[in-house]
């Protein structure tokens, strides 16, 4: 197998023409139908591009922007940046001009691929203060023809160029002299604090967590997967490029972002990847679906989802279970599984991930129940994703796995997690100063989260971003994402924000589901003119209480944790969004800006007001502001009693 | 600019052509009622051309004169430099018209795709018996107008209702469905009545992106009956205004937005 390693994304590509050349490397449903290109087609599409980013004058070295919706023409982008010797740099394709100005003047790209009009239009916005950026390569021409095309050229432009120039061999020398340590690509980090920072991750980086990871789940060529989250995420870039490329599977992409669910019913994906959010939407879709079902529809699923809630999970593991069961669940599998995994497009699936936050557990059993071969990895942008998953037949709700294959890891005396890998990050760009502070002369990565490995099992479980985890008045242990995950379980509570540091009592912001609240609004004849108003209404408010309560229960039963029960909440007038800053590009909360940015809420829950009148400001889609004015009732929950307090130590 | 049968190209780089359809002294009566009173103009290849006026003022009249459902007691249509004899509706609509109606006129049981379909019937030359059977030039005929259909529905993004019932859509939804149609015949010209009535400002923005870029990308020419005059405005090449089947204006959005009458009537400013 290691005879010799390919050192670079496009030697993988080469060696994949000549080991599977007609076979599909990337599909795209377009016009209604799905259109492949096989691994060989794929690197023609890839050379002409590539070729014609040296007739553009790309130098070695140089960055190129990538910007865009999953297509395949824009993952060509990357491995013919590569191609060229350049650094490709994929960004957010929702991310604000701003943002964008930000990557693109940090970095100093010279040439950006952007994939239609949105994004050209990104560009042009910014485009005065960036003096390095030199040509714009676009994609789909559509609304563009009125444009001034000086400094801007089409993607079938620059390939038609690559095509007729005669550069061959200059293309040739570029590949030739890449090495395993040049930088394969460079992300941006969301950070939940400060600026993004760009992450470098070298070709060894990439490729040698890439072959570990694809051979602790036995990927194999022919497996199928779709590409639908952020070009600009880590994880993409691994699973899209890194593992697809290594192994040689077909990566398929959606027609559009709307109509994924019937795209993943088509082509059915053997390995999926997707955030617990996707999960927990789909199963309240399911959901509101039986609830309007049919009698008789409705107590086969509910009888069959029982049954299989007792054995699915240990069938996928592997465990022993009686004949009689097994036989209830051949039938259910019949009635009510297979076809419900049809609809979701989970047929075929051999391995599925989740990450980037806890799921809850009555998600993840329900999935797995199915039969559904869904585990749970840990990783970030920095180690090149893997830094712990679950090895099959070892899965389970609340730890994160084993060590990836070469990572080492290591715990803190403070709870920190460190971890040391072929995948971990070369350095921030042009940031020596971070990359100090995260990385030590030795390699150990700093996760910046605070968990332990569990005795017997090795496995690592996660509590809590290391800089959230602080202490209550009374000197007990405050986890904030620990509660506010048991409150996010609950389908009618999208988001909770939990406050407490240093005080005597926590409290918390409330975000509602609108599809699951609105859903029950309807079933229940509440009539409701906007998010705002149903947000308010005295019977949501009442439901939360009930759930904020039951939580209170089950932390109370946790003595280390038992602090942090919530006394009062508030459910916040609107949704917390990533264009207010309030959320990261990957939905993260940014504790710092929710607290200034609503300071007068978090005084009224504290200073025993019964309501409280607020303005806030909004950002629209399109970037324009506007007010928004609400009076927000504080609502008191029980708490539930605790049998000992511990102080943390 | 007006009255110059040059070509010409406009500011943000678009070729205005000769006349393609002009009305000559159109009166249109409903028995004793002059819904059109004498009016004339023209729509030139290749511009937009907006119909405005308050309620009543006879522009949904006008648009079914230049459809053929209307005929006019008196006056002339030309279309392409010909005088239009009294034609049908299907007539009109084989010459490269197109339109889309201010109360939404789909089928609605059927797919959006269905109903995107029809747009092309124009286009379909086998006969009821070979398609009935499904064979040789059906068959092609049959994908040759699905994939100018599937274009339809990528250009106006509606690839994720395309086998939904249009009667399970939203208001603004089958606004575009409507649209689709009408452009799935391909047509020279395109008539909008109403195209953003009732619709929410996300919408309209969109609507009217779509409308540029129909006009941009296809050439194709657009006649309009808008009631929003912020979209008219931002949206025409040349302006008729319309008050109780009366031409009080025509021209520029600018020339027709200083037009004192125009401002009387249909802006209902006061003006000294």
């Amino acid at each position: 197998m290691t005879i010799s390693t390919p050192q670079s994304v496009p030697a993988l590509l080469a060696r994949n023409v000549a080991q599977f050349g007609d076979k599909p490397a990337y599909r795209e449903k377009e016009y209604g139908i799905w259109q492949s290109w096989t691994w060989a087609q794929a690197a023609a599409e890839i050379d002409a591009l590539a070729t014609g980013l040296l007739t553009l004058g790309a130098n070695a070295g140089d960055h190129i922007a990538i910007i865009g919706r999953n297509r395949p023409a824009m993952y060509w982008g990357m491995v013919a940046a590569q191609k060229a010797g350049c650094v490709p740099v994929p960004l957010y394709q929702d991310a604000a001009a701003e943002e964008v100005a930000y990557a693109l003047d940090h970095c100093g790209a010279r040439f950006a691929i952007a994939g239609d009009q949105e994004q050209v239009d990104k560009i042009a916005d910014v485009r005065e203060g960036l003096t390095q950026l030199e040509h714009v390569i676009y994609l789909d021409g559509r609304g563009l023809r009125k444009y001034d095309h000086s400094a801007m050229t089409s993607y079938a432009d620059v390939q038609a160029a690559g095509r007729a120039s005669n550069m061959a061999a200059e293309m040739e020398a570029r590949v030739a002299a890449q090495t395993y340590d040049d930088t394969c690509v460079m992300l941006y980090t969301s950070g939940t604090t400060g600026r993004p920072k760009g992450v470098v991750l070298s070709n060894r980086n990439i490729i040698e967590t890439s072959k570990n990871s694809s051979e602790f789940d036995h990927l194999r060529p022919g497996d199928e997967t779709v590409a639908y989250l952020p070009m600009a995420w880590v994880g993409d870039f691994i699973f899209s490029i890194g593992q697809a490329i290594w192994t040689g599977f077909c990566v398929n992409c959606p027609e559009s972002e709307h109509t994924l669910a019937t795209d993943l019913r088509e082509i059915g994906p053997t390995y999926y990847f997707a955030p617990p959010r996707v999960f927990e939407n789909q199963l309240t879709q399911v959901m509101i679906r039986m609830e309007d079902a049919g009698r008789v529809k409705k107590w086969l699923f509910d009888r069959f989802m029982a049954t299989a809630k007792r054995v699915g999970p240990a069938m996928l593991d592997g465990t022993s279970v009686g004949l009689l069961d097994r036989l209830k669940y051949a039938l259910g599998d019949v009635l009510v599984y297979g076809p419900l995994k049809n609809t979701l497009g989970f047929s075929r699936i051999r391995v599925g991930y989740t990450a980037g936050e806890a799921i809850g557990p009555e998600i993840f059993d329900f999935y797995r129940s199915l039969g559904i071969n869904l585990k749970q990895l840990y990783g970030q942008t920095e180690a090149s994703v893997f830094i712990t998953q679950q090895p099959d037949g070892e899965v389970r709700g609340d730890t994160v796995g084993v060590a990836s294959p070469g990572v080492e890891l290591k715990i803190a005396e403070n709870g920190e997690v460190f971890y040391r890998s072929p995948g971990t990050f070369v350095e921030y760009y042009k940031n020596a100063e971070s990359t100090a502070d995260t990385k030590d002369p030795e390699g150990w990565v700093a996760t910046g989260d605070a968990g332990f490995v569990e005795e017997g099992s090795g496995h690592l479980r996660i509590i809590d971003r290391a800089k959230d985890v602080g202490k209550m008045a009374d000197g007990s242990l405050f986890a904030p994402k620990y509660v506010e995950n048991k409150l996010k379980f609950f389908p009618n509570v999208l988001e909770a924000v939990m406050f407490g540091n240093g005080r005597e009592e926590c409290t918390a912001f409330l975000n509602i589901d609108l599809t699951a609240v609105g859903n029950w609004a309807e079933r229940n004849n509440i009539a409701y003119a906007s998010y705002q108003e149903l947000a308010g209404h005295p019977q949501v408010l009442e439901t939360l209480r009930a759930h904020v309560e039951e939580v209170n229960r089950s932390v109370a039963a946790d003595p280390m944790l038992a602090g942090c029960q919530v006394y009062r909440f508030l459910v916040l007038h609107k949704q917390l969004d990533a264009d207010d800053g309030e959320l990261t590009r990957t939905q993260k909360v940014r504790r710092k800006i929710i607290e200034e940015k609503f300071g007068d809420l978090i005084g009224a829950l504290y200073d025993g007001s019964g309501e409280i009148y607020t303005e806030t400001e909004v950002t629209y889609e399109d970037g324009r502001k506007g007010q928004i004015t609400a009076t927000l009732q504080i609502v008191d929950a029980a708490v539930a009693p605790v049998a000992a307090r511990m102080a943390a130590q | 600019m007006k009255d110059s049968v040059e070509p010409y190209v406009t500011a943000d780089g678009r070729t205005i052509g000769p006349v393609m359809m002009d009305m000559r002294a159109i009166t249109l009566r409903f028995g004793g009622v002059e819904a059109i009173k004498n009016i004339s103009f023209d729509i030139r290849e290749g511009e937009i051309r907006a119909i405005i006026g308050p309620n009543g003022a006879g522009k949904s009249s006008m648009l079914n004169v230049i459809s053929g459902f209307y005929h006019p007691q008196e006056g002339e249509v030309w279309f392409h430099g010909k005088k239009r004899p009294k034609v049908k509706p299907y007539q009109v609509a084989r010459q490269g018209i197109a339109r889309t109606f201010q109360n939404i006129a789909l089928f609605e049981g059927m797919s959006v795709l269905d109903n995107v379909m029809t747009g092309r019937l124009g286009h379909m030359k086998a006969g009821m018996f070979a398609q009935a059977l499904w064979r040789g030039k059906a068959e092609r005929e049959e994908v040759e107008n699905r994939e100018a259909v599937e274009r339809v529905i990528d250009f106006l993004e509606i690839q994720a209702i395309r086998k939904t019932p249009v009667g399970r859509l939203p208001y603004g939804l089958k606004k575009r469905v409507e649209l689709a149609r009408a452009l799935a015949a391909e047509p020279k010209l395109l008539l909008l009545d109403e195209p953003m009535a009732g619709m929410n400002v996300e919408e309209k923005e969109d609507m009217s992106r779509f409308i540029l870029d129909v006009n941009d990308e296809f050439g194709t020419t657009i006649a309009l009956i808008e009631h929003d005059m912020g979209v008219v405005m931002d949206l025409s090449d040349r302006v008729v205004v319309m008050d109780y089947g009366r031409k009080i204006g025509d021209g520029t959005p600018d020339e027709v937005r200083a037009n004192p009458e125009v401002i009387d009537a249909y802006l209902g400013v006061a003006h000294d």
